[in-house]
């Protein structure tokens, strides 16, 4: 089936999608956007976090055909241009980044954090960020991060 | 396989009686793990997450079967706190955004984190075909391991609650707090106008399934009129009556016998909290 959907602010079309294929293969595969990392397909680790319709979901569990006429913006759509988004930053100032695999959703999850909570205390970024996993046992510069992030904007 | 995208619940209904085989899909957290491990190949995706009627709530209440979870907490904690707290348990934020509890229900899992708070508040599913709407309640809903009381046409519309009429409490165990499939879980709801108590277990029988010798004992044991602190070995009771209303498997999440073990400890402890909320309460209005 072909695909309809938004993505990044620009009108996007896949065709021969699979009908049981997921948002996430269509991003990655079909639409050349391998920002979104593809790691559990369960919906456990977050590595494809992408904001479908403004809210944050994993793109693994939405059916292409759901995104159909909808609007996706992945971790490509955050900077403008080349000015990263804040919170892009602040992972590599407070040296967020290990292997970078998990990087992307969680980028994308604590950006929505911050649209949402300005000021989030730490339990509020642990309970946000409790769907995103790092292997690399990176939490506290995760965490860090977000705090540069929040306190700059 | 096709891919049906129903812009309407009527539309979708005709699609369903057309199509039984049709596995309806709203947040995919269950279906979509499914598809990507190769476990289904349904021959028709029925997609519910364009149907307006499914997404809203009214006075009542009347959830919508597609209402996901993050708005049941953000917008009916108030009035049914025992599903707000179940819901707060699911998954992590990005699942909560998209689960919902007519996905739950559809899956009916045992585990599933909603079913024993609906079944310890009274809650009813409304299904819909294109026979007519039948209302079934959360008791006879479950019927086996992920088996529930849908015929092959009908699509589950909604869940009807009353708002809380008394304190409502939910627990679950798992390894962390985020992205667990409880090991066990329990809820209680009081309603201390009818004198009356719901208790109910999840994940620690093929179905989810109430603790009806623990609501009556309960039920006769409390004094709602005239509160007092409780005694523990009423609350231990308690929990040895729930602990004995379910029949837990030894799993890869926990043995029968932990499950046993844990249950009695959330049924003292839930009952603890529900009951002080209802000594504090009784204080302010005094």
């Amino acid at each position: 089936m072909r695909v309809n959907v938004t993505v990044n602010g620009e009108q996007r079309q896949a065709d021969d999608v699979w009908e049981g294929e997921s948002l996430l293969f269509v991003l990655r595969e079909r639409l050349g956007l391998p920002g979104s990392k593809n790691a559990c397909e369960q919906g456990e680790c977050g590595s494809c976090t992408v904001y479908l319709d403004d809210v944050p979901v994993c793109a693994c569990l939405v059916a292409a055909g759901q995104a159909q006429d909808r609007e996706v913006r992945t971790v490509e759509g955050l900077a403008s241009g080349d000015q990263l988004d804040p919170v892009q930053e602040a992972f590599v100032e407070a040296g967020a980044v290990q292997c970078g695999f998990c990087t992307p959703g969680l980028v994308v999850q604590a950006h929505d954090l911050l649209d949402r909570v300005p000021n989030p205390s730490d339990p509020e970024i642990r309970e946000a960020l409790a769907g995103n996993l790092c292997r690399c046992t990176g939490y506290e510069k995760i965490l860090d991060a977000v705090r540069l992030a929040a306190s700059r904007r | 396989m096709d891919f049906l995208r129903p812009e309407t619940l009527a539309e979708a209904l005709e699609l369903k009686a057309q199509r039984p085989d049709a596995v309806p899909i709203a947040g995919g957290t269950d279906v979509m793990v499914e598809m990507n491990y190769d476990h289904r190949r349904p021959s028709a995706l029925l997609d519910l997450t364009r149907i307006a009627e499914l997404q809203q709530w009214t006075e009542g209440l009347r959830v919508g079967a597609g209402v996901p979870y993050v708005r049941i907490i953000d917008e009916l904690g108030a009035q049914l706190p025992g599903l707000a707290m179940a819901s707060r348990t699911v998954g992590s934020p990005q699942i909560r955004n998209r689960g919902t509890v007519g996905g739950n229900l559809g899956a009916a899992s045992p585990a599933g984190d909603t079913h024993p708070v609906l079944l310890a508040s009274g809650a009813v599913i409304e299904v819909a075909s294109v026979r007519g709407t039948r209302m079934i309640p959360a008791t006879e809903f479950y019927l086996g391991v992920k088996r529930n009381a849908l015929e092959a046409d009908e699509l589950i519309t909604a869940v009807h609650l009353t708002p809380a009429a008394g304190p409502q409490q939910f627990s679950k165990v798992g390894t962390r707090n985020a992205m667990v499939i409880a090991v066990c879980s329990f809820a209680i709801s009081l309603f201390p106008a009818e004198n009356r108590v719901g208790a109910a277990v999840g994940s620690a029988a093929p179905t989810p399934r109430r603790a009806p010798e623990a609501e009556a004992f309960l039920a006769a044991e409390l004094d709602f009129a005239n509160p007092k602190p409780l005694l523990d070995s009423v609350k231990r009771e308690f929990g040895e009556l729930v602990s004995r209303a379910a029949s837990p498997i030894d799993d890869v999440r926990g043995s029968a016998e932990y499950r046993k073990h844990a249950l009695a400890v959330m049924a003292r402890r839930t009952l603890g909290w529900a009951w002080q909320e209802l000594l504090d309460g009784d204080k302010a209005c005094a």
